[in-house]
């Protein structure tokens, strides 16, 4: 970046006059992209606040006339609307809760020891990205209906923390290879035993790349489709309920679910900004 | 660490080895044998009655071009994505955080999303009404335009799949050192030549892992296809979805969901072949 600003107040008013337009260049590049992004989400948000009226005004002009959370609100005293809604933050909830109590003894593990079989586990965990996984419910139905998990909460959290899992065990061990060892090995010699030392120094220091990776595996769940369609009847879930009576729900309605699956992914999404790209960076390595 | 106890490392990875045991290893056999047996023996029935269904071809052929369709536009554009951020000072947070927005939304909701644009009283005709194109609302997503819903879904797909990439190649733009392209400026290249020649190659490890993903979800495709088009445009997973709980067919079912995971897993063999990362070549 310095370099950029040097040589641009040192050239001639001519080669300035061409980075500038090559500047101008980048941001619309850039303002585009971002309106790429966010004007259809504006639009539907306008088709879940238009209400029935609002779906057949033509032709549209785009701007917020007309709207109010009326027409939200009468979608969510929908029948099963809420209770849809509550069934997904437990099936994330436990998905949550899994994924990080499975998955961070395992990255700690990966992080801070070497034994025999560690590659053929960091095989299993990548291989699971292989797989379309949330076809594995297929299967899971016969052996839920027998276990008496099908159509629960428990049993969707259970196929979405698979899904969660690998995911989970791969960024904690990069979360854990943050801290530093000697911090660790300084709390035994002032008496820590592992277990405090690892609560009392590790644990604090990870923490917060431990919360984004619940954000995460509360994402992957929240947004989870296939698997929740196949495993639930009555005690759907947001994205399963949506896809089953979408048919036959008026369009408003379809615009007022797409919003509401959308708002809370994007205010995790913006409460984890900071992890988004040391995460992945970790995790597609 | 010490090695004074050796069974700590194997206590700590035991609960989600034996997870991924129960829930991943043991469904993926069962899958695979629900799609080769019919009532406890071998048999290749399934695979029958899967290939000679009506929807087969179509959703294996729609299933293929979309994904033929999709990625490549995603890599691109996820690459002009990470190119430009990098050239930004000020509000480059604002602006990964606006791009990364659709790592949030389900398939599902995108193609509600896309629905509210390209549904017959929509804001792409009321655009095109406008701009004096179409005389009257055109339909886009019926089973009498398979061209323009294929496109429909495509566009929806890229505008929600594109963060994943982006973040992963993000993510892989900033590990390359600053030296390597500051090396090549010294020596002359332009921005293209540094580009396919420095940048392309050291983040391959990156382009690899996101090719991979992408392409493994993009054979999933299902609810975005659902919610633009309904059943006008079969797709794999639609179909297995549909023999599980429309007909009550486990079996057959089973098959399609095997033959995604051939593909997938042949897809994902394809990338690991063509784009060998050599360790030593990383910076």
């Amino acid at each position: 970046m310095t370099t950029d600003t040097i040589s641009t107040a040192a050239d001639t008013p001519k080669a300035a006059g061409f980075v500038s337009s090559r500047r101008w260049l980048l941001w619309s590049g850039i303002a585009a992209l971002c309106a790429w992004v966010l004007v259809p989400i504006y639009l539907v948000a306008l088709g879940a606040l238009g209400g029935r009226q609002g779906v057949y005004i033509w032709p549209k002009t785009g701007l917020p006339t007309g709207i109010s959370l009326e027409p939200f609100i009468l979608f969510l005293k929908t029948e099963g609307v809420v209770q849809s809604f509550l069934n997904s933050l437990g099936a994330a909830g436990i998905t949550v809760a899994l994924s990080i109590l499975l998955g961070a003894p395992a990255g700690y593990a990966l992080a801070r020891y070497d034994f025999r079989g560690k590659d053929s586990y960091r095989l299993l965990v990548l291989l699971t990205r292989a797989f379309p996984l949330a076809i594995l419910a297929l299967p899971l139905t016969v052996s839920f209906i027998r276990l008496g998990l099908y159509d629960t909460i428990v049993g969707v959290g259970l196929i979405h923390t698979v899904l969660a899992l690998p995911f989970a065990a791969l960024v904690t061990q990069g979360i854990f290879l943050g801290v530093p060892k000697e911090l660790e090995e300084a709390a035994w010699v002032f008496g820590c035993t592992r277990i405090q030392a690892f609560f009392k120094v590790v644990a604090p220091l990870a923490l917060p790349g431990i919360v984004a990776t619940a954000v995460f595996a509360f994402v992957i769940s929240w947004n989870e489709v296939f698997a929740a369609s196949v495993l639930t009847v009555r005690n759907r879930t947001l994205t399963a309920y949506l896809l089953t009576v979408l048919s036959e729900s008026p369009m408003h309605y379809r615009f007022a679910g797409g919003l509401m699956l959308i708002l809370p992914s994007v205010v995790f999404i913006f409460a984890v900004r900071r992890y988004l790209f040391a995460i992945w960076g970790i995790s597609s390595k | 660490m010490t090695n004074s106890r050796p069974w700590i490392p194997y206590l700590l990875i035991l609960p989600s080895v034996a997870f991924l045991a129960l829930l991943f290893v043991v469904p993926l056999v069962q899958t695979i044998w629900l799609a080769v047996s019919d009532n406890g023996v071998l048999s290749l029935d399934n695979a029958e009655r899967m290939v000679t269904d009506i929807n087969f071809t179509r959703s294996v052929k729609n299933t293929f071009l979309l994904t033929i369709a999709v990625v490549p536009v995603q890599i691109a554009i996820a690459l002009a994505m990470g190119t430009m951020v990098a050239k930004v000072g000020r509000g480059r947070e604002t602006i990964l955080w606006i791009w990364t927005i659709p790592l949030g939304i389900s398939d599902l909701a995108a193609g509600l999303v896309w629905l509210s644009i390209l549904q017959n009283t929509g804001y792409l005709n009321s655009l095109l009404f406008g701009l004096g194109i179409i005389g009257r609302q055109a339909s886009w997503l019926s089973y009498q335009t398979p061209v323009a819903l294929f496109i429909a879904i495509a566009v929806a797909e890229i505008w929600r799949g594109t963060a994943i990439v982006m973040v992963i190649i993000v993510a892989g733009l900033n590990q390359v050192p600053k030296e390597f392209k500051e090396a090549a400026e010294i020596f002359g290249a332009g921005p293209w030549t540094r580009f396919w020649r420095i940048t392309l190659p050291l983040i391959r490890p990156a382009l690899q892992s996101a090719l991979i993903l992408r392409t493994v979800l993009a054979f999933e495709v299902f609810a975005v296809v659902y919610a633009l088009g309904g059943r006008n445009f079969p797709v794999l997973v639609g179909e297995a979805y549909n023999w599980q709980n429309q007909n009550q067919n486990y079996s057959v079912a089973a098959a399609y969901a095997v033959l995604i995971m051939i593909i997938s897993l042949a897809a994902t063999l394809i990338y690991l072949k063509a784009l060998k990362v050599d360790p030593e070549r990383l910076p």
